[in-house]
């Protein structure tokens, strides 16, 4: 039953950059927590296994055609919804934020799978809907609603850096499928209204996190501490990077979460400026690869899959990036492949997997 | 068959795929565009940035310069001080770790729990003082538990030591943490909070020359600031060290001579000024400020009622007595209103007018009465009736030029001038008119006339060396750390009188008499070994009484304390060829006789022979025995 073609086609050079990346984030993590006496099993050791979780992840995405998954994008999208509810009724609460439940054992994070579960919503809606001069404005309410919905109740718990992750990825979908201007336009207008509003609804910490942004100096030691603790790390690194576990920022601590959120820091100091550039280049080259998938699907369906997938990644990296060199403000988001964390790990590599999926499935019709 | 057409029906897909990487590219164009812009351009600001994040720094503590006598004796120096601290960020079970600690040195919890709560302000990577000064018993006792006690650390810092204990102490001064006021003064610039500084005297003065540079040590931190490894050491330098004019020897003996009773010695060499000894009794405690004065020890030192902590010397002032009859002497010797032959006729009593009588000190008077036994035996009539031929202002012009009424230009301790009147003193100071009497009992150093001990042993050793009155010297030479000299003195001469030989010779030889004849007033401390020269004096410190009051007291009653004599003495030796002048006052002593006077004679011996001493061994060593 399995065709031999989907072998040949099987974009191996695309999972050897995956892998190179994880790779190389692995090592990071070695060095940035050797420091860390722990009883347990080292954080980098557990990164192993994540990885290799994602690997079978991302076969297992693999096996069954992608095309199947346009009968069940409504009914995951309506159950994904679904969760995001419980999740406010029943969730658990850590650090202000309501945003796990417990599934049968499982914690889950209702608002993670949604960041795949929209593109196969939305690349369903825009594979089924066409409009050869793009969208109008009123078009755009039924695909807007789809998108709108979930990311509100992920602000509500509050989330905001996956709300806007999920804005992210469903409005480069929207942009993918065709806007008019008119409805660009005036979409971008009310937009920035919203953002002017939207102000006022924000939580204390939130706004905090805007204003310690646009000048980190007005709290150095609170909210400002890691962006520039992160900045030194980074700008100290120069061209040629203090050399592996040489890095005074993470190995003496005064990096926070240099594991996870602030990751590729503690690589730039280690690594200087010819390591930073050779890492964009590699994820550069997923992002357009990606895209180059989405040009050659075999239909519709399949190419918004991998506009969204790609802009997932693309979103991911840029927002991570952006903050980690302070040109974003702080917000939650894990750099794909690089930061610890099995969460991120899993929505990564499913992705991953569909987009290989799509791209190995492209001739057959 | 598809559900969907294929995306090649799509119009402008390419295109649109063409925007898209251009866009994506673009972005992360951007992002390098950053690093570059942080990596390259800034990398040396990050660099420092991250350097101050993980280097702190350490001062090391310089130990001050030691002081020495003049024949390189230690009198000041240091010693290492260890004291107990806590680094708070390794202190896991703190209550266990201070019962350990309690129960092994024998102190309260309690007080360990008081010193934790004051540092809560601190830093938590800075060692917090638990106890000070422990001994190097105790010490080790902390070392060998050391495992029992995680973040307990015992730390070694020079502090002041005293070999002489309290001797010379006013000399030396004492020191304190520098005060928060102090601290924003120019002056101190450079100072850190908590720091020792001179506070008076010497370790004042010298403050600058004393301190050295503080060391520092950069250790690398952590964000905890735990330290990780000393990266780099720059070794403290020590202070300079300071060579006085004071023998110790001298010193020693005066401080022993002097013993409990309070009152000034000053030592002058009569050749230069230089200041051999130099004795405030009584005195303080240096060690006591050196770790850290306690305030019931302060209270106690400011509440003494004979002022441990006045600088008598040069502070104290005190009536000279009969010790001014030299002074009385060679003003009328000079103005030829007597000369050595001059005859007055003593029967106890001096009469003025027919409602003033003045007394000499012997009731039953010394009959007739030269100059030379004037001196020789005190008699007050002889300088009553002379000193109002003289009067006052030729007597005081005598009084400044033997370096009285003014002060010695001693470099610190805010020295008082004494005070020797004039008519024209009296009349800016009163606006009355100056009476005879005045004159009468100026004469035998009474009334008005005020001088420090360090005045009349500039005045004693102005009459040895024929006149000069010498700036009194106290740092002999500063010696840099390389050993080599800083500094050196200069002896400074502040008047020089020509007084007639003839005169010199009466006055000196009187002096002389007081000592070595019988029937001299210091005669019971005359000395084999060494002529000295000298002259006692009784001063009162309230008016005396009268007849009856004091045939009453004769009965036995003891006078209060502080209503007492004080007991006076000035002199110089040897005789022949003099070299050295000591004047004391004993406070409250009663006569100069017998309590001034045995001073003199116990520090002129130990000099001596001293001196005899060092002379022989040099001798020796010269001729290789």
């Amino acid at each position: 039953m399995f065709d031999r073609r989907l072998v040949t086609h099987f974009n191996w050079t695309y999972l050897l950059v995956i892998l190179l990346i994880s790779l190389i984030g692995i090592a990071n993590m070695y060095s940035s927590t050797s420091s860390w006496m722990t009883a347990v099993q080292p954080v980098y050791l557990k990164q192993f296994y994540w990885l290799g979780l994602g690997l079978l992840i991302v076969v297992m995405t693999c096996f069954f055609d992608y095309r199947h998954l346009e009968y069940l994008s409504f009914p995951l999208y309506g159950g994904n919804l679904l969760l995001l509810i419980l999740v406010l009724v029943i969730g658990r609460t850590s650090m202000g934020a309501t945003r796990w439940i417990s599934l049968g054992g499982f914690n889950v994070q209702p608002s993670e799978i949604m960041k795949i579960v929209i593109i196969v919503a939305l690349a369903r809606y825009f594979s089924d809907k066409e409009h050869l001069r793009g969208f109008s404005l009123w078009e755009l309410i039924a695909p807007g609603l789809i998108l709108g919905l979930p990311a509100l109740l992920i602000i509500k718990q509050p989330d905001l850096g996956t709300a806007m992750l999920v804005l992210c990825i469903g409005g480069t979908m929207a942009l993918f499928a065709g806007v008019r201007r008119s409805a660009f336009v005036s979409l971008g207008v009310s937009g920035l209204a919203a953002a002017g509003g939207g102000w006022f609804l924000l939580h204390d910490y939130q706004k905090q996190r805007i204003l310690t942004f646009l000048n980190p100096e007005r709290d150095p030691l609170g909210a400002g501490y890691h962006i520039i603790q992160s900045k030194i790390a980074v700008g100290s690194g120069g061209l040629n990077g203090l050399g592996f576990m040489k890095g005074t920022q993470s190995q003496l601590s005064f990096l926070p979460e240099r594991h996870t959120d602030f990751a590729f820091s503690v690589f730039a100091e280690e690594w200087g400026l010819v390591g930073c550039l050779l890492l964009l280049v590699l994820y550069c080259l997923i992002v357009i690869w990606g895209l180059h998938i989405a040009l050659r699907a075999g239909d519709r369906f399949g190419m918004y899959l991998a506009i969204g997938v790609s802009a997932m990644l693309f979103w991911h990296i840029v927002v991570n990036l952006g903050m980690v060199i302070g040109l974003l403000p702080v917000v939650g988001v894990p750099l794909p492949l690089f930061s610890y964390g099995g969460t991120s790990m899993v929505t990564t590599m499913t992705g991953v997997g569909i987009l290989m999926n799509v791209g190995m499935r492209r001739f057959m019709f | 068959m598809s559900l969907n057409p294929s995306p090649e029906e799509t119009p402008g897909l390419r295109r649109r795929y063409i925007i898209s990487s251009l866009i994506v590219v673009g972005i992360f164009s951007v992002l390098a565009l950053r690093l570059w812009y942080l990596q390259i351009l800034g990398v040396d600001h990050y660099r420092e940035l991250s350097e101050r994040n993980r280097i702190r720094y350490v001062a090391i503590q310089a130990p001050r310069g030691t002081i020495f006598d003049r024949h390189g004796t230690l009198l000041v120096d240091n010693r290492p001080a260890f004291t107990v601290s806590v680094l708070r960020q390794d202190v896991g079970d703190r209550e266990r770790v201070f019962a350990t600690l309690g129960d092994l040195l024998d102190v309260d919890v309690e007080q360990l729990e008081e010193r934790w709560r004051a540092g809560q302000g601190l830093p938590r990577y800075r060692p917090l003082p638990l106890l000070e000064d422990i001994g190097r018993q105790a010490m080790e006792k902390v070392q060998e538990n050391s495992v029992n006690l995680p973040g307990i650390l015992v730390e070694v810092k020079p502090i002041r030591a005293y070999p002489y204990g309290e001797m010379a102490a006013h000399l030396f001064g004492y020191l304190g943490e520098v005060s928060e006021q102090e601290l924003k003064q120019s002056d101190f610039a450079g100072y850190r909070s908590g720091e020792m500084v001179g506070k008076t005297a010497l370790e004042s003065m010298f403050e600058d020359r004393l301190r050295g540079a503080a060391g520092q040590k950069r250790i690398e931190v952590n964000v905890k600031g735990r330290e990780l490894r000393q990266v780099t050491t720059r070794n403290p330098l020590p202070g300079q060290r300071l060579y006085l004019t004071i023998d110790a020897t001298l010193q020693q003996a005066a401080e022993t001579a002097l013993g409990d009773n309070a009152g000034a010695i000053v030592a002058l060499d009569v050749n230069n000024g230089e200041v051999l000894a130099f004795v405030s009794r009584p005195t303080f405690n240096p060690a006591w400020f050196a770790r850290g004065i306690k305030s019931e020890e302060w209270r106690e030192l400011i509440n003494n009622p004979r002022h441990p902590m006045t600088n008598k010397v040069l502070r104290g002032q005190y009536p000279p007595g009969s010790t001014f009859k030299m002074v009385v002497a060679l003003a009328a010797l000079e103005a030829g209103t007597a000369t050595p032959a001059t005859r007055v006729q003593c029967n106890g009593r001096f009469k003025l007018s027919s409602s003033y009588e003045y007394r000499c000190w012997k009731k039953r008077g010394h009959g007739s009465v030269d100059l030379h036994k004037a001196i020789k035996e005190s008699c007050d009539v002889w300088f009553y009736t002379v000193g109002l031929e003289t009067g006052i202002d030729r007597i005081a012009s005598a009084a400044y030029r033997l370096g009285l009424g003014k002060k010695t230009g001693f470099p610190f301790g805010r020295e008082r001038s004494g005070l020797i009147p004039t008519k024209a003193w009296k009349k800016k100071r009163f606006g009355t008119s100056w009476y005879k009497g005045e004159t009468v009992i100026s004469a035998i150093g009474q009334g008005f006339v005020l001088a420090t001990p360090l005045q009349l042993a500039s005045m004693a050793a102005a009459l040895a060396n024929g006149g000069t009155v010498w700036k009194p010297q106290i740092v002999q030479k500063i010696v840099d750390l390389a050993g080599g000299t800083d500094w050196v003195l200069k002896p400074e001469k502040l008047t020089e009188t020509a007084w007639s030989e003839e005169s010199l010779r009466a006055v000196r030889g009187a002096m002389e008499s007081v000592v070595n004849d019988v029937g001299g007033t210091a005669w019971r401390s005359r000395l084999k070994q060494v002529r000295f020269a000298g002259k006692t004096g009784t001063a009162q410190v309230i008016k005396r009484k009268s007849d009856e009051e004091e045939r009453k007291r004769d009965k036995g009653d003891v006078i209060p304390y502080q209503n007492r004599d004080h007991a006076l003495f000035v002199s110089y030796a040897p005789t022949d060829n003099p070299q050295i002048a000591v004047a004391v006052v004993v406070e409250h002593g009663g006569h100069g006789s017998s309590a001034a006077a045995p001073i003199a004679k116990a520090m002129y011996k130990a000099y001596f022979a001293d001196k005899k001493a060092k002379k022989d061994v040099v001798r020796k060593a010269v001729s290789g025995d």
